[in-house]
């Protein structure tokens, strides 16, 4: 429990605590704002809690200023979330980055959507706004109206320049020749290798954290859904398990099951998507569309079972809308001949030399470049970082369940890739458990009335630790802070290509499985 | 029926009328104007073996250049609004554009707020619009079938003018 940890802080910080209040697994640590450094940096190097999100929200209302919260893991299921006030007259904070380089694209994040500004930020550019933003607007505070069109002001966005002889710029995107999401990456090279890469996102924001703050909670679900669609039934869980658990419902053990099922079955197809991805990417064509074929019979069997390719529309506050026992032997028949495929299709990419050629330390993401940027999912087990929310955080059926974290220290395209194959066969195995203690029972249980208050909720979706902070007052949310977990992989592509050459750029891409939406909302 | 059926069944009749009006393939230029990235995974999908699309004539180009047609998805987000534009102005006419996904056609969940701009016909004139979220492959196959017999009526109201 986060017991240890907050008795640490209290002998060390004791009277710099200013309010303590704990509801679940969560304890909340007001403090001054002037502290927030010391003791995260402590949270952070000394007791060795991971920064996994940093939000900011508006309470000039309720408490006459905005608040700042950092929340942190501790061993053992708990959270602790570091809270600051910041005043309105003096819309300013101590950059964390510097101590935690996770905290860089938060901070600006911060500084874009609330104005509050982290003083001494190695990097004060805006990041989701882009140059034609007119200054002064930001959309998360609660004076901004949502369907505000601010005109577009003259600006010019700086990128960071390399330069010498031979050296030379490749821009790209954001609409790119193949069918994937609008981003815009920048290449400085002198011949082939990569020397530097800068990349430019948000061009798919679409204000998804504003529009939550408009919808009921029911509707809610569905914007869950839509914040990266190939995730969709990670981040409905994900939000559906803060508003349960802020409002004390434990869903029945049958819905428990079957979501564990959905989310299982969305980390297959995700795998087998990124594996075919590879494979396009290094001219295996044959790979890809044996991977790609087992792909659509999973979409296939999702649509079969939900209604749904992309799983959508199954989840809902107090359990799942629909059952799906009544064709467990349609699933384990599916599961039985994709294992069968899948085995021949790893077979067939493992012995193939020009693919190993292409894939093997290629884009290598060092284990404390991962551990620095907090890079999550598989991306991150293949550099070496042993954590998975399913196991460290257990929700839904998982802890009843038996499985395996594939961990690699190599942290190349290959490893990648080998760790997606490892979590199929997982996921495999961890269906068929789920279908086997698949109960009778109800599967939702009503919600009632939503209490007031805040709590987490989070899944390890295909791409890694997915959380949702949501906050509900009379029966509205009054925030929701989504953080995807492509929020903390993008940056590890900056260092990921370096040194490679420029045609290695979509693979390393790929291996990655960056979403744009789920990172610019 | 299997969805291979199907699929043999209206690509059969889709690669009829690529070839009456094309010759030879339908180019098109998929554009993300901010989805959520659902309609990517169905528009992938079209290119996978089951659905295998390239063999009725359709064909996704790199460059808008290259294309007959513009596949947008997403609401047209503030950001992606120039890039959209930009695109547009670059595919040469006679030019189709098929709005895909409920995003597209009217800006869908995220409507119209300070970032999403609800649907692409605010910005150009759609041809056909593509509901689903995100369209089944079969509903995308069966959008451009209605997209291919508006370009037939396009050229016919040319020849006439001329």
């Amino acid at each position: 429990m986060s017991e240890e940890y907050i008795e640490a802080i209290r002998k060390k910080f004791g009277n710099l605590i200013l309010d303590e209040t704990v509801s679940n697994n969560e304890t909340y640590l007001t403090i001054k704002k002037d502290d927030a450094v010391h003791i995260c940096d402590y949270l952070y190097h000394t007791l060795r809690s991971a920064l996994l999100s940093m939000f900011a929200t508006d309470e000039r209302a309720r408490d006459g200023c905005f608040k700042i919260h950092y929340v942190f893991s501790c061993k053992g299921d708990a959270f602790i979330i570091i809270q600051i006030k910041i005043e309105e007259n003096l819309p300013k904070f101590t950059t964390l980055t510097h101590k935690i380089p996770s905290a860089n694209w938060y901070e600006r994040e911060i500084q874009d959507m609330f104005g509050l500004v982290p003083v001494g930020h190695p990097d004060p550019r805006r990041l989701i706004h882009f140059e034609d933003w007119p200054a002064g607007l930001y959309p998360l505070r609660k004076d901004f109206d949502i369907r505000t069109k601010p005109e577009r002001v003259k600006g010019e966005y700086i990128y960071r320049r390399v330069e010498g002889e031979g050296v030379y710029e490749i821009p790209v995107g954001p609409v790119h020749a193949g069918v994937i999401e609008p981003g815009h990456f920048r290449f400085s090279v002198a011949g082939e290798p990569i020397l530097n890469l800068e990349i430019r996102l948000f061009y798919t924001h679409k204000g998804v954290e504003k529009l939550f703050e408009t919808m009921s909670i029911d509707k809610a679900v569905f914007l869950a859904e839509r914040v990266s669609g190939d995730n969709s039934a990670a981040h409905a869980v994900a939000f559906c398990q803060a508003v349960e658990k802020l409002a004390g419902i434990d869903i029945p053990p049958r819905a428990k099951y079957i979501r564990t099922i959905l989310l299982e079955l969305e980390r297959i197809y995700n795998h087998l998507g990124d594996i075919a991805g590879i494979a396009t990417d290094v001219a295996y064509p044959f790979g890809a569309a044996h991977a790609n074929r087992s792909k659509e019979l999973m979409m296939q069997l999702n649509e079969k079972l939900t209604g749904s390719r992309l799983l959508r529309g199954m989840n809902a506050i107090g359990g799942v809308r629909r059952d799906i026992g009544d064709k467990k032997e349609m699933i384990s028949k599916e599961l039985d001949s994709l294992q069968k495929d899948f085995r021949e299709l790893m077979e067939l990419l493992v012995s193939s030399p020009s693919v190993a050629d292409r894939i093997e330390t290629t884009g290598r993401i060092s284990t404390e470049i991962a551990k620095g940027l907090h890079v999550v999912g598989p991306v991150g087990r293949a550099s070496g970082i042993d954590s998975d929310i399913r196991r460290d955080h257990p929700y839904a059926a998982y802890p009843k369940l038996e499985f395996k974290v594939p961990v690699s220290k190599e942290g190349d395209v290959n490893a990648r890739t080998n760790v997606r194959a490892d979590e199929v066969y997982e996921s495999i195995t961890l269906i068929r458990q789920a279908l086997s203690r698949l109960h009778e029972g109800e599967i939702r249980k009503d919600s009632g009335k939503i209490p007031d208050g805040c709590a987490l909720g989070y899944t390890e979706s295909p791409r890694g630790e997915t959380f949702y902070w949501v906050h509900i007052s009379n029966g509205r949310i009054e925030r929701c802070k989504v953080r995807d977990p492509s929020f903390c992989n993008w940056l590890a592509i900056e260092y990921a290509v370096l040194d490679n050459i420029v045609p290695d750029f979509p693979i390393i891409n790929k291996s990655l499985s960056l979403s744009y939406s789920g990172n610019d909302m | 029926m299997t969805v291979e059926d199907e699929m043999e069944i209206m690509g059969q009749r889709l690669h009829e009328k690529i070839k009456n009006i094309f010759g030879r393939s339908l180019s098109i230029r998929e554009v993300d104007a901010g989805s959520c990235n659902g309609c990517e995974v169905e528009v992938n999908a079209l290119s996978n073996p089951i659905y295998d699309m390239e063999r009725f004539g359709i064909h996704i180009v790199a460059s808008p250049r290259h294309a007959d047609m513009l596949l947008v998805t997403g609401p047209v987000t503030r950001n992606m609004e120039l890039a959209l534009l930009k695109t547009y102005n670059a595919t040469p006419d006679p030019k189709l554009v098929a709005a895909m996904g409920s995003c597209a056609c009217n800006g869908g969940i995220f409507g119209e707020t300070y970032a999403s701009g609800s649907g692409v016909d605010r910005f150009m004139p759609v041809d056909v619009y593509i509901p689903g979220c995100p369209p089944r492959p079969q509903a995308i196959i069966f959008g451009l079938m209605v997209a291919i017999d508006k370009l037939e009526q396009k050229i016919r109201k040319l020849e006439v003018k001329a």
